[in-house]
């Protein structure tokens, strides 16, 4: 049964239309924009030239960039920081996760409780830094990933997985088959849980990556800095004049405006290359972090 | 065979039997409660050194025990009120303009038929969410810079005059909202767009029969069935109106915008990390989680109180 569109409801559709293409605009120029300047010649952009079409394509900036020892060191530290956070993280949630989703587990209610208040407070700044500075970890690579792996949010999303989406049958019967708790953990468990393990997996590796305050707190030592504190102190703290040019001096005076764009782009591009892929497996995990366990 | 041998002692409930029986689930428990207690509960005794004068070389034992005189000096102090202010301006700002973006966008994403526009749109409009604070500050002054800003420069050469749009504080504090929208708008539209697709197609059917317009249905149909969402999501968002995160207004201000831009979580580093005043700035931090704390409590009696179920 079709029943013919009114006028009424084709302006409608033009309006709606035309409105989501505008916010998907503004959502996308500034990166098209930066990215644009990024690869400019440097007299078009002190020309004020280049807007969303680059002119003069070339890689000078990128190449100041890469040829930055500091910011190649930044670069793979922060790179390894992630896998190795994503890694741990995982673990704490999958063991913590595991065992609580099981009913039989005693003393669940009130350990479940305890994670979760860990969601509703904190000790705040100060207290935190007390504690890093009295486990002697301030200024250590340890102080970026032991405080924020476990994750309450991240761990009731996957108990509540586990809850409503593996059958109980399933693990009865590897129960009476002999199965102790690590093998229907690894062997029936891990396995029906992939798609939602990956989520999670993106959640630490893109929390990592995008957060700094916890650096900016306790890190001092240039070469334990990750790459968004790094990239922090050379867009903003040098004003007009890009830190990085400065550094590369010498050489060819390049435009500040270029290397920032270009500064800003290398910490962007991972991000924008893996999202497309992704992006279905977030949304799946907020989906299932709605529906609170 | 094992399980029917040992029922009977169920009932003794001994701490020795559990242990026994699920050592492999509390084995799993040991490392993530360890990192609980020593990362989430052990700085809390830290909170002591509000209520203490506290000097870091004389440590917690040299230092005096001086009841609420920390407080005091807090809610004497004219920069704490200031960040104070300013949490709950950016905060509410946030609330009114922040909170129904999502929920429009939404209804209009749910009209859209052509599968693929919808995908594309979506795609684009999720992804400033999975970017950090510093990049999109870096886009910003790119965009909105005084004299490099592209935004400024269209302006000027359509003879327009430039707008401090980032550098003279009441524009900032728009800006900052704005920005805001602009991150987490399209992110927010999952979870109203997944209630939407729980709506009953009949509904929209029998509408359609009985003549209602596209304008209509949205009113009548999508709007009401949204509401319990809605409302547990505004509540929420009530209970988050004292939070204070340090990365946004500290990447997105400057020197010009102070005014406006020092919130609790940037005075709370500046007084106590840069300065070292540590009972200040610890007696700071827990004022707001108390507050926080009270807050969610009265927001989740709220939404328990119209129905809903709750968030605690």
């Amino acid at each position: 049964m079709k029943i013919k569109k009114s006028t009424g409801d084709i302006i409608a559709d033009v309006l709606i239309y035309a409105f989501i293409t505008l916010l998907a605009l503004i959502c996308i120029i500034p990166f098209i924009h930066v990215a644009a300047m990024s690869i400019s010649g440097d007299a078009d952009v002190y020309a004020n030239n280049v807007f969303l079409i680059p002119k003069h394509i070339n890689l000078n900036a990128y190449k100041t960039v890469l040829g930055d020892p500091s910011m190649m060191h930044s670069l793979i530290f922060t790179i390894i920081l992630t896998v190795v956070f994503t890694l741990l993280g995982m673990m704490v949630t999958i063991f913590s996760a595991y065992a609580l989703s099981r009913p039989r587990l005693k003393g669940r209610h009130i350990l479940s409780a305890m994670f979760l208040m860990t969601m509703y407070f904190s000790a705040g700044t100060i207290p935190d830094y007390m504690l890093m500075s009295g486990l002697n970890i301030l200024d250590t690579a340890a102080v970026l990933v032991l405080p924020l792996i476990f994750s309450a949010y991240n761990m009731i999303i996957l108990r509540t997985f586990m809850q409503n989406s593996i059958p109980e049958s399933l693990i009865e019967a590897a129960e009476l088959d002999g199965c102790d708790d690590f093998r229907i953990l690894f062997q029936v468990v891990l396995p029906l849980s992939k798609s939602v393990l990956a989520t999670l997996a993106l959640f630490y590796a893109v929390g990592r990556w995008n957060s700094f305050t916890d650096a900016l707190y306790f890190i001092q030592s240039d070469w334990l800095k990750p790459l968004q504190l790094k990239l922090y102190n050379l867009v903003n703290a040098s004003g007009s004049t890009g830190a990085l040019s400065q550094e590369a001096g010498g050489g060819q005076q390049q435009a500040a405006e270029v290397v920032k764009s270009a500064t800003i782009m290398f910490a962007t591009l991972p991000i924008i290359a893996v999202y497309p892929f992704v992006q279905k497996y977030f949304v799946t995990g907020v989906m299932i972090g709605a529906v609170k366990g | 065979m094992k399980k029917k041998k040992t029922l009977p002692k169920e009932k003794g409930k001994g701490v020795k039997y559990y242990l026994k029986r699920d050592w492999q689930l509390y084995l799993l428990l040991v490392i993530p409660f360890a990192l609980v207690i020593i990362f989430k509960f052990l700085p809390l005794a830290g909170l002591s050194i509000a209520f203490l004068d506290y000097k870091p070389i004389k440590g917690f034992a040299g230092s005096e025990f001086i009841g609420l005189d920390v407080f005091k000096q807090v809610f004497r102090s004219k920069d704490f009120y200031i960040a104070l202010k300013n949490t709950l301006l950016l905060n509410i700002l946030d609330l009114v303009v922040g909170f129904p973006a999502p929920i429009i966008l939404a209804i209009f994403l749910n009209e859209i038929r052509c599968k693929w526009f919808k995908r594309t749109t979506q795609t684009v409009l999720y992804l400033p969410h999975f970017l950090s604070w510093v990049i999109i500050a870096g886009l910003a002054y790119q965009m909105f810079a005084p004299l490099s800003g592209y935004v400024n420069i269209l302006i000027t050469r359509m003879g327009g005059q430039a707008v401090p749009f980032l550098t003279e504080k009441y524009h900032w504090v728009v800006m900052y909202v704005l920005i805001g929208v602009w991150q987490s708008m399209g992110w927010g539209t999952i979870i109203y767009l997944a209630a939407i697709t729980g709506i009953d197609a009949e509904l929209y059917e029998a509408a359609t029969v009985d003549g209602a317009g596209r304008w209509r249905q949205i009113w009548n149909i999508t709007l009401p069935c949204l509401k319990s969402t809605i409302i547990v999501m505004l509540i929420m968002s009530l209970g988050r109106i004292m939070g204070s995160s340090l990365e946004r207004p500290y990447t997105l201000s400057n020197p010009m915008v102070t005014q406006f831009s020092d919130v609790i979580a940037t005075y709370v580093y500046r007084v106590g990390l840069q300065n070292s005043q540590y009972n200040i700035a610890t007696a700071v931090g827990l004022f707001q989680s108390l507050v926080g704390v009270v807050l969610v409590l009265i927001a989740d009696k709220a939404a328990k109180f119209m129905g809903e179920d709750g968030i605690v």
